[in-house]
């Protein structure tokens, strides 16, 4: 047991457990309205906005698992750079525009948002089971992170004994989410990202200065694992994986509930734009985290007989951990472990709250309970928020690790098919409702079988005559699903099939508060 | 409220700067290559975390242009 390492993890976990419980008294208001408790009353200013998605996008698996994909596989892994890079001048440009028709019409989800765009509580209940579906495997990943961290302190018994600190880890995140709603992430979050910057730069100057500097650890990695294997003939190879990969990603991470949920709870356009400026703080230091990746090739980590028993139940996942392990100080392991646990915990309240809100408005509400108040909606929203994370404790502790990663994976290729619903829904609606759930289908049903069909690899090698291009199935599938949703509307036009009232006006895009 | 937001053509410019470090960023053989190297880091890797930089600083420039 590394017990110097253990204390000063406990005594930061202990801080965010009372600052979770405190949020609730913050910018106090009526936790008991889905608007406060859900969205923590829509007033976030920017500082805060910063923070909170940042503790949202860059959760504790994204630290641990960017860099054991460039350990493992080398430059493909780094595809996260361009991911990130390319997410926010998109976002800056299109989701404004879901701000402010939520914030004209009270929408909490984007299913309520197509609700009230296309008229179709069908369309709004696909939408929000996508959501919810995609979102559990992810809040259950968040788990592994903790559970790498807390196994590497040295809680590796087995059984009940060995699972228990995520239990209690997961059961305070239950409660204080529960009593404090969005307010807890949020206030959370600040403490989280000092943390990660702190263990981040820590991490990049001190380790690689004593492996002999970037430019010797860059000379010994192999050159095939350097750069991206260059396309031969009629093949594309890892090039078209890289681009589609990293394009699918930006097309499909902001239509996530967790990330729809922290930008709705922006007080204004401006802050979401002004974000979009500063949230590339974070993808610096992601950057400078991939590269760990093969600091840690360079350090051996992974032959090293200290960690062999890690990395056989972790697999790469383990390589992070077991660099903070090898070069810093008993006491910093603790700080930087505290980091990546309190780095799950913030986007897995985060996904929490948003799949609880998804639950309440467009499937309690709207089929179950339709006089629901404002009181029943929170009261139904915070029991299903601790429903979700005993779901996803029970996954991580009684089925196999790889299957998270696997449904995580799904869930990516699945939640892209409500791009076309969404994200050209705030454009226009030209695309009919029913054309829309049909291309939904199927992409629901190729992304699906494109992943199975390759053994839960993320890219498909798509063929098209003598050419083969492998590429990221999220991206394949919701072109399919595009072209689909616009033939059928068409062909839905020319038989004037019954179109549905919007309850939205043009104007409502570009509202924002005085 | 509807801000009397900036015409329509400075709108289109602003689009199109805002998606430069895009097409960029997916142009995969434009970057995939180990010199110019930088202090011993590869041109694909110092080239993509400088891109990070040039993206959010057109971002914010779009933002102080008030588009």
């Amino acid at each position: 047991m590394n017990w110097s390492a253990l204390t000063v993890f406990c005594i930061l976990f202990g801080l965010v457990t009372v600052l979770g419980f405190v949020a609730a008294r913050w910018r106090q208001a009526d936790l008991n309205h889905l608007n406060e408790w859900g969205l923590g009353g829509r007033r976030f200013g920017t500082i805060v906005t910063w923070f909170l998605l940042g503790g949202d996008l860059y959760t504790a698996y994204t630290f641990i698992a960017v860099p054991a994909l460039v350990f493992g596989a080398g430059a493909i892994g780094f595809f996260a750079v361009p991911y990130t890079l390319m997410l926010y001048p998109f976002v800056y440009v299109v989701y404004p525009r879901l701000w402010s028709v939520a914030h004209k019409h009270g929408y909490v989800t984007a299913s309520d948002f197509v609700r009230g765009r296309y008229g179709s509580p069908l369309l709004a209940l696909l939408v929000a089971i996508t959501g919810i579906l995609a979102t559990m495997p992810y809040i259950a990943l968040q788990l592994v992170g903790i559970q790498v961290v807390i196994a590497a302190m040295g809680f590796t018994g087995g059984g009940l004994m060995g699972d228990l600190p995520l239990i209690v880890a997961f059961a305070i995140l239950a409660a204080y989410t529960y009593t404090s709603g969005l307010r807890a992430p949020a206030l959370i979050s600040v403490v989280k990202d000092l943390l990660i910057y702190i263990t981040v730069i820590a991490a990049i100057t001190v380790i690689p200065a004593q492996l002999g500097g970037y430019g010797h650890i860059f000379a010994s990695i192999p050159a095939d694992k350097l750069l991206l294997a260059t396309p031969t003939d009629h093949n594309t190879g890892a090039y078209s994986a890289y681009a589609t990969l990293a394009l699918g990603s930006v097309l499909a991470l902001f239509l996530y509930p967790h990330c729809i949920t922290a930008l709705l709870s922006s007080s204004s356009r401006g802050v979401i734009k002004r974000n979009m400026a500063l949230l590339p703080a974070y993808s610096l230091a992601l950057a400078l985290l991939a590269f760990l990746g093969y600091v840690a090739v360079v350090a051996h980590v992974h032959d090293d007989p200290a960690y062999a028993d890690y990395f056989k139940q972790y697999g790469n996942n383990f390589a992070v951990p077991a660099l903070m392990l090898k070069y810093f100080p008993a006491w910093f392991v603790g700080v930087a472990f505290a980091a990546v646990a309190i780095g799950a915990l913030v986007p897995a309240a985060i996904m929490s709250i948003a799949a609880a809100n998804l639950f309440t408005r467009n499937i309690y509400k709207e089929y179950l309970k339709p006089a629901a108040t404002p009181a029943d909606e929170a009261r139904v929203a915070k029991l299903l928020s601790l429903v979700v994370k005993v779901g996803a404790l029970a996954f991580i502790l009684f089925v196999p690790t790889e299957f998270a990663i696997y449904l995580q994976l799904l869930g990516g290729a699945w939640i892209i098919q409500t791009l076309p619903t969404v994200v050209i829904g705030l454009y226009t609606r030209w695309l009919h409702r029913w054309a829309l759930a049909v291309g939904w289908a199927a992409g629901m049903g190729l992304s699906t079988w494109m992943v199975v069909s390759q053994n839960f690899k993320s890219t498909f090698p798509l063929h098209l005559g003598e050419w083969s291009l492998p590429g990221y199935a999220a991206f394949y599938s919701v072109i399919v699903n595009f072209v689909i949703a616009v033939l059928l509307t068409l062909a839905f036009r020319a038989i004037k099939l019954a179109e549905a009232a919007d309850q939205t006006s043009p104007a409502d895009y570009e509202h924002d508060v005085p | 409220m509807a801000a009397p937001g900036p015409s329509k053509l400075k709108r289109t410019v602003w689009y199109v700067i805002l998606f430069i470090p895009f097409f960029v960023a997916i142009w995969v053989p434009l970057f995939n290559r180990i010199e110019p190297s930088f202090y011993g880091i590869p041109f694909f890797y110092w080239f993509q975390f400088a891109l990070i930089l040039v993206a959010a600083a057109v971002t914010g420039a779009a933002y102080k242009a008030k588009i």
